[in-house]
């Protein structure tokens, strides 16, 4: 075939990988596709997909998910696309290439038809269930065999194969390794390192067996295939998959007469180019300086040199930092330059090894310990984006540079974004240095996703996102495109600033505030984050006139909105205990509103479905037999959860009961940024799950531990041990502050546990503040807390006794009659919402 | 337009009282049942005093959770626009026309309502 317009050339791409694709977006990028008439060429039936997530093919994503990109995006760009079409020569003198449909011309040819699973010469290594893992066509015969197996082998115990194992354990196989060099990922990880591996891999459930070459692979007598070992040891298994490493798909080169590796792979230049200038190659099947690039990041780089020789630019490919950040079967593993330091003469080691938490680190650094040259980490990730920093900008170490490995200390030093220089790589699958990312803000780009858009980074594996959201936010931050602080279009203050308006000037209503210090009516947003300021400083009554119209509708008629409009109401009980009378005043009130009924959480029995205008009766017959609310609709203390503790309990030391009585009784209609949960256990056997709140306490054969800043939830976070063996009195001072500057600082809705995760100084900075009064406030917040309990009223009570507040719970103003959309249908003996 | 003038109140005879002044909640809503010949409905009023206007007629009935409670939502304004957030799933309708802010698809039925002789009245 030839070229229908006669200006433009003929360009043909032989693979469709992921860096065969790459090359196409690249050449899309610089317009080539308006100057050649480009052709790609794919074996196999898919359009490229993500090879390196390909073992989630076996955890719910389909071809489509792992799909780069679209037959759409080809054919819009003027791209012929032959998938499913092996190409069978390369005739370089007519300059054609043949497939079985036909023959294409070319005057530029690229060659990305990557690489081919390796599988020893084992005699039986080509029987029916010896499989390799590699396309997705691989995955299909993987998953059609193991569906009459009930056991799985992989032969190799690298990168790839931890993937094909992972992808076993995926299809519910009983998964074995089998490894020829005496550690798993030899090339990435030293025999500590190694070691610990194993031991992580083996408490999944995976076998590991090192140094074992298999010999041959026969009948087996429980299984498919008996694999023989060199030491005669034997394993049955059903499936095997070989994962042993990969080889350059240079068959077409090879046979084109092209220059060759003498272990193969077609030789390149610096601009992509073979020993042929019209052919070029790229990714696993190119050999640059003796070196095949088995990851994906060096491919790209490739593809981008090569998209730029083929528009007659100067661009060169200039070899490839090989290091990763791999999750392997859910195990960290990272390998930075020279991790094994045996490349580095001089180089001198920090190794830190935790055989608990399994986690292993070591640092290679130059003799006089000022430059990174490599890294090792098993377990543990969270330090590979600043160690990789310091070795690929060449930064100067730390005074200490163990301290970049030791577990995390408050005060351990961070390679903030700012410090890093505009060379630094951030993404090194798109090869996107941080100057380029400043470019991409400079051009308009003011948000994360518009910066990813425009400059790909972490669009590759992705293991970069965290960095490149730092380094855009601090970007933007220092172009003054800061992340406004406001906490509305209303005041142009954080809460926090608000909470010292109000405490300083003595502004007790909303009104007030906005005239002085805001503008508007105000929103959903300030409203009932400043009535929880005004509630917090002087715990005024929330029904009172001026305080109503800012509650959300929870705290209006003060029970909690369910979603056909009704509401259900909490009484307190504290710390769950209660006698059996008032536990059938519950009862008998939930029986005559048809109230359904059930216990929470935090030990107390909430009573849902109450229309607005039955509240009042409600809460007049609790009232009646000694109820107070519950301020279970409010961002408030809600209840203090215990354990039975020294009195009945066998191993109580402490009357926790009491204590959580105590506590609750002192802190209840405390009204805080977020709800606050507390507990008190009466042993270390912790039945409160007190570990688990805002507040935990736990009793000690002395006195009590205090624990802070736990939490359930969405993002559940365990408490921190602030203080040991408290008598009563040094325990109450302690949360009286701590809770008091928590209410202080805070943002909206922000629980402790967020709270004292973006705290600076953590928590260390915390106990200086509440135990050892750094701040001198101390008494001050004491006093607050005093004057918050002073002022406290049952909001129920009040309310009943004011006719005015009364009018407020009226389904209609106009209308005695129950809303009629309210409807309600049986469900196990009890009334729901139909 | 929310509010009437008294001749309107005087020549049409579609106007209903609803409550007195005293029922009102400032800054706030109330909800009040109505029938208008389309069929019952019900009705949120909301009263900012100082504003102009001061009264708004909006649905009562919010789409979003299928409940009646948009009286029960908070009042404020967005860009200047006086708004109240639904107290269940908190998107926003503008008092005025009661356009829904999140989605242009949604909007609730409002009525004409004044003061008068301190009774609230509605044009059903």
């Amino acid at each position: 075939m030839k070229a229908s317009n006669a200006t433009s050339q003929d360009l043909i791409i032989v693979g469709n990988g992921m860096v065969g694709h790459h090359l196409v977006e690249q050449l899309i990028e610089r317009g080539a596709h308006r100057h050649y008439r480009i052709r790609v060429f794919g074996e196999e039936r898919h359009l490229a997909y993500d090879r390196v997530h390909l073992s989630e093919y076996f955890s719910g994503r389909d071809a489509d998910d792992l799909a780069l990109s679209t037959a759409d995006y080809y054919a819009e760009h003027g791209i012929e696309l032959h998938l499913h079409e092996a190409v069978t020569d390369i005739d370089r003198d007519a300059r054609e290439l043949v497939t079985p449909q036909g023959r294409y011309a070319y005057d530029r040819l690229v060659l990305a038809t990557g690489s081919y699973p390796f599988v020893p010469p084992i005699p039986g290594g080509d029987r029916d269930g010896c499989l390799v893992y590699r396309t997705l066509d691989d995955l299909d015969a993987i998953r059609e065999a193991a569906r009459s197996a009930t056991t799985g082998v992989v032969v190799g115990g690298g990168l790839l194969g931890l993937e094909a194992a992972n992808a076993l354990r995926g299809l519910d196989l009983d998964t074995a390794v089998v490894e020829f060099a005496p550690r798993l990922m030899p090339m990435q990880v030293d025999n500590e390192g190694g070691e610990l591996l194993r031991e992580k891999i083996e408490a999944l459930g995976v076998q590991v067996l090192t140094d074992r070459a298999t010999q041959h692979i026969e009948d087996g007598d429980t299984s498919r295939h008996r694999m023989v070992f060199q030491d005669d040891k034997r394993l049955e298994t059903d499936l095997i998959v070989f994962s042993a490493g990969i080889r350059p798909r240079d068959e077409l080169a090879r046979n084109a007469g092209l220059e060759m590796g003498e272990r193969g792979g077609v030789v390149i230049d610096d601009r992509c180019l073979t020993s042929d200038p019209a052919i070029l190659a790229v990714g696993e099947v190119a050999l640059w300086q003796g070196s095949i690039f088995g990851l994906v990041a060096p491919g790209y780089q490739m593809a981008k040199a090569a998209a730029d020789t083929l528009c007659g630019g100067e661009l060169t490919f200039e070899g490839a930092d090989m290091s990763t950040k791999l999750k392997l079967l859910g195990v960290d593993v990272g390998a930075i330059g020279d991790a094994h330091g045996d490349r580095s003469p001089g180089a001198r080691q920090f190794r830190y090894v935790d055989q608990i938490k399994q986690e292993y680190r070591k640092l290679v650094v130059s003799s006089d310990g000022k430059k990174l040259l490599g890294a090792m980490l098993v377990g543990d990730n969270a330090t590979y984006d600043t160690l990789m920093q310091y070795y690929a900008n060449g930064l100067e170490l730390p005074a200490d540079p163990a301290s970049l490995i030791l577990p995390s200390v408050e005060g351990a030093p961070a390679l903030g974004p700012d410090a890093l220089p505009e060379t630094a790589w951030i993404c090194s699958c798109h090869n996107v240095t941080k100057g380029a990312i400043c470019e991409a803000i400079d051009a308009g780009c003011n948000d994360l996703g518009a910066v990813k858009g425009a400059t790909k980074a972490s669009t590759g594996c992705g293991g970069c996102a965290a960095l490149l959201k730092s380094v855009v936010d601090s970007e933007l931050e220092a172009r003054g495109v800061e992340v406004d602080q406001s906490i509305c279009e209303h005041f142009a203050h954080t809460r926090q600033a608000l909470y010292s308006i109000v405490r300083v000037e003595g502004i007790k209503t909303f009104g007030e505030l906005i005239e002085k210090h805001g503008h508007g009516l105000g929103c959903d947003i300030c409203k009932p984050a400043v009535a929880s300021i005004l509630a917090s400083c002087f715990n005024e009554p929330i029904t009172d006139a001026a305080h109503v119209p800012l509650q959300d509708t929870n705290d209006t008629f003060m029970a909690n909105m369910q979603k056909n409009g009704t509401y259900s109401v909490v009484p307190r009980i504290p710390g769950g205990e209660i006698t059996p009378s008032k536990l059938r005043v519950l009862g008998e009130v939930g029986e005559k509103y048809g109230l359904y009924t059930k216990i929470t959480g935090g030990q107390r029995v909430d009573l849902f479905g109450a229309r607005l205008e039955q509240l009042p009766d409600i809460w007049a017959e609790l009232i009646e037999a000694g109820f107070e609310t519950g301020h279970a609709y409010g961002k408030a203390t809600r209840t203090v959860k215990s354990c039975v503790g020294s009195t009945w309990c066998r191993y109580g030391v402490q009357d926790s009961v009491g204590m959580a009585i105590h506590l609750e009784n002192r802190y209840k209609g405390l009204r805080s940024p977020h709800k606050l949960k507390f507990a008190v256990s009466g042993c270390t056997r912790e039945c409160a799950e007190a570990q688990s709140k805002d507040v935990g306490v736990i009793a000690t054969e002395h006195g009590w531990n205090l624990y802070v800043c736990g939490n359930g939830g969405m993002r559940p976070r365990h408490a921190e041990l602030f203080a040991t063996d408290l008598d009563d009195g040094t325990l109450i001072r302690y949360i009286d502050r701590f809770l008091m500057f928590y209410v202080r600082t805070a943002d909206r809705l922000q629980r402790t546990s967020v709270w004292r995760e973006n705290l600076e100084g953590g928590l260390d900075y915390l106990k200086e503040v509440v135990i050892d009064d750094s701040l001198g406030l101390g008494d001050e917040l004491e006093r607050q807390m005093q004057t918050v309990i002073d002022n406290y009223e049952c909001e129920w009570a009040g309310a009943l006794s004011d006719p005015e507040k009364l009018k407020r719970f009226r389904s209609f103003v106009n209308d005695e009659r129950p809303d009629p959309d309210i409807i309600v249908t049986e469900e196990r003996g009890q009334l729901r919402p139909a | 337009m929310t509010t009437a003038t008294a001749e309107d109140l005087t020549t049409s005879n579609d106007w209903q009282p609803l409550c007195t002044r005293d029922d009102l909640v400032a800054h706030s809503g109330i909800a009040a049942r109505i029938e208008p010949r389309d069929g019952p409905a019900q009705v949120a009023i909301f009263y900012l005093p100082g504003h102009a206007p001061e009264l708004y007629a909006i649905d009562h009935h919010d789409p979003f959770s299928g409940a009646n409670v948009i009286a029960r939502g908070i009042v404020g304004d967005v860009a200047g626009e006086p708004v109240v957030a639904s107290p269940l799933y908190k998107q926003h309708f503008r008092l005025r026309d009661g356009q829904c802010i999140e989605d242009e698809q949604v909007k609730l039925r409002t009525w004409r309502v004044a003061l008068r002789n301190g009774h609230v009245m509605v044009q059903v």
